[in-house]
């Protein structure tokens, strides 16, 4: 196909159609919005106040003074609210395809690596936005930003989003019924939160657990993250946690979109 | 417009398409009419592109659907049996919607989603989410949608499936109208016999994934000849009692064809003009048997596209309706719950 100004706008047009209906339904629908920011919140106050008067400051051997268990699982609460609306965003397309609004876009001259990113741009909006809510409200536990952090933030947060909402895309697009949402939510959803360090250090883990948490890409969020936030030396390098990070949109990426392509339309 | 040429799909054991060929011409509406099941729908799938075909192809607007699915896609509209716009969008922004997704250009973008949406009356819903449309104006929406690219093609699928009357009546009103306005061809599918006689051009019986016949309704409904009579009898023995009763109406040259119904004890007459033949026709069924009483009842009717598919198939087109889904998540999810 001949590459001139007007094609390239006409698919940027499909991309940004696709992205758009993502955004608009996400506003529209607030009762989402509320109820995946009180989750998080539950956690950070109740989990967050309650753990934290019994494992105490400086009770967990890593915690410098000055920093409580509150703000400690602070930025493992921003990955969770990632992990959470990015995989769910995703395997919200058995929803389009029950209703055959997918149907409908697939029978348009538009490319299966279109529908992938345009969704996954739409996945990483809705996961940004929530993220931002919640950072809002980490001034309120005194947690401090500096324009520098707030940009790492802000990619780590993007970065680890793309890569769930294509798990969570390549997970839908395998699946014929809601039945298996359940499955994500148990063995996906939840093993990607407890695993990512989100509540506990990982430097005096069993090996067991310390090789599963390697694993996770949230894992690498949630620790440059509260290095970024909090000061905290990592357990990984900064470059060491972006790097995986990088690696797992590809890896992860990729398989969401030969996925998409094999997908049935009907 | 549509050429189809020995189009074959199978599903491992299940043939749902048995070598079909077809022709649907410029400019017309054409409509595949046949049972729940006949492979109507597997039929438009294939030719939109969604699904590949087991063997066979077809040539849609001068593209192979085989080999050029993108250019097939440009050129066609497609409405799916059940309203796949999505609800918690705007009427104007599912349209929008699509028309970035067909590639539309700015300059004609707003001119032609108005236009569209004046073709099928929703101007005034335009900025209301589709959740509030009623389930007519929602057909209506989807229609607006096919055809907000111009394609040369638009197919319908149950267009009317699950509404009621008036409203079934108000869409075929736009569907003519959208016909004679865009100059595109059209083609539906239904097992509604009244639909595709006053809307089609041309009818395609389709049972059992094969075309078992093609032409226009009135052609269709004439091959049987004439009128249809039917007469119940008294006669507790049955309607084979009346020894050489068929024989016996046969020798009138007006009689096309006679059918005994053992089951529902009554005779079946095709002839030329009922209002005319009908005493004559009593009068010898009286005058030969045993009982001068014996006709309980009479009734007689131009012949139906059903009676055209009872011809050729032996079965009545039967009727079974669904519900659409409808609603925000949540109604989403209750649906859900019920299926």
């Amino acid at each position: 196909m001949e590459i001139n100004k007007n094609t390239v706008e006409i698919e940027l047009g499909k991309l940004y159609a696709i992205w758009l209906r993502e955004f608009k339904v996400f506003l529209r629908e607030k009762s989402r919005l509320v109820a995946s920011t009180f989750t998080p919140l539950l956690w950070l106050f109740v989990i967050g106040a309650g753990f934290g008067s019994t494992v105490g400051n400086p009770g967990i051997g890593v915690l410098v003074s000055g920093i409580d268990y509150q703000q400690f699982i602070f930025p493992g609460i921003i990955c969770m609210s990632v992990i959470f609306s990015s995989v769910f965003f995703g395997s919200y397309i058995i929803w389009d395809r029950k209703f055959d609004f997918l149907k409908s876009v697939m029978v348009a001259p538009v490319s299966r690596t279109t529908i992938f990113i345009g969704k996954t741009f739409g996945g990483m909006t809705t996961s940004l936005i929530q993220a931002a809510i919640l950072l809002a409200i980490g001034l309120a536990i005194g947690i401090n930003y500096t324009p520098i952090s707030i940009v790492a933030i802000t990619v780590l947060i993007l970065l680890l989003s793309f890569a769930l909402t294509s798990l969570g895309l390549t997970l839908g697009s395998y699946m014929e019924s809601l039945e298996g949402f359940q499955l994500i939510v148990s063995f996906v959803v939840f093993p990607l939160y407890f695993l990512s360090g989100a509540l506990f250090p990982l430097n005096n883990l069993p090996s067991w657990l310390s090789y599963l948490t390697m694993i996770d890409p949230a894992t690498y969020a949630v620790d440059a993250i509260r290095n970024m936030m909090l000061g905290l030396d990592g357990k990984n390098p900064f470059v060491v946690d972006i790097g995986v990070l990088a690696l797992s949109v590809v890896v992860l990426g990729t398989i969401g979109m030969l996925s998409f392509r094999r997908m049935k339309a009907v | 417009m549509i050429t189809i040429k020995n189009l074959v799909k199978k599903y491992e054991n299940l043939t749902v398409l048995n070598h079909v060929n077809l022709e649907v011409y410029d400019n017309e509406i054409f409509g595949l009419l046949g049972p729940n099941g006949a492979g109507k729908t597997t039929l438009i799938h294939i030719l939109a592109t969604l699904i590949k075909p087991t063997s066979g192809t077809a040539i849609v607007n001068g593209y192979d659907i085989t080999k050029k699915p993108s250019k097939v896609r440009s050129s066609i509209g497609i409405v799916f049996q059940a309203p796949s716009s999505d609800d918690m969008l705007t009427g104007y922004e599912n349209l929008k919607l699509h028309s970035l997704l067909y590639g539309v250009s700015r300059e004609t973008r707003e001119r032609r989603i108005s236009e569209v949406l004046e073709l099928v009356g929703l101007t005034h819903r335009r900025n209301d989410q589709v959740k509030k449309y009623s389930g007519g104006m929602r057909r209506r929406l989807e229609i607006a949608r096919g055809l907000i690219h111009k394609p040369k093609v638009i197919f319908l699928d149950e267009p009317t499936l699950g509404l009621d009357p008036s409203s079934r009546e108000i869409m075929w009103k736009y569907i003519d109208r959208l016909a004679k306005d865009e100059k595109i061809t059209l083609i539906l599918t239904t097992h509604y016999m009244e639909e595709a006689d006053f809307l089609c051009n041309r009818i395609g019986f389709i049972d059992k994934g094969k075309i078992i016949a093609v032409n226009s309704p009135s052609r269709l409904k004439e091959s049987l000849g004439g009128e249809i009579i039917e007469i119940a009898l008294r006669n507790q023995q049955g309607v084979g009692a009346i020894d050489g009763l068929e024989n016996l109406l046969k020798q009138y040259n007006f009689v096309h064809k006679v059918e005994l119904n053992e089951k529902k004890g009554n005779i079946v007459i095709y002839v030329e003009d009922a209002s005319h033949d009908l005493p004559i026709i009593i009068k010898a069924i009286d005058n030969n048997s045993n009982n001068n009483n014996n006709v309980k009842s009479v009734d007689f009717r131009r012949p139906t596209l059903n009676d055209v598919f009872l011809k050729f198939t032996g079965r009545n087109i039967m009727i079974q309706q669904e519900d659409p889904a409808e609603g925000g998540f949540t109604e989403r999810y209750a649906q859900y719950g019920n299926k």
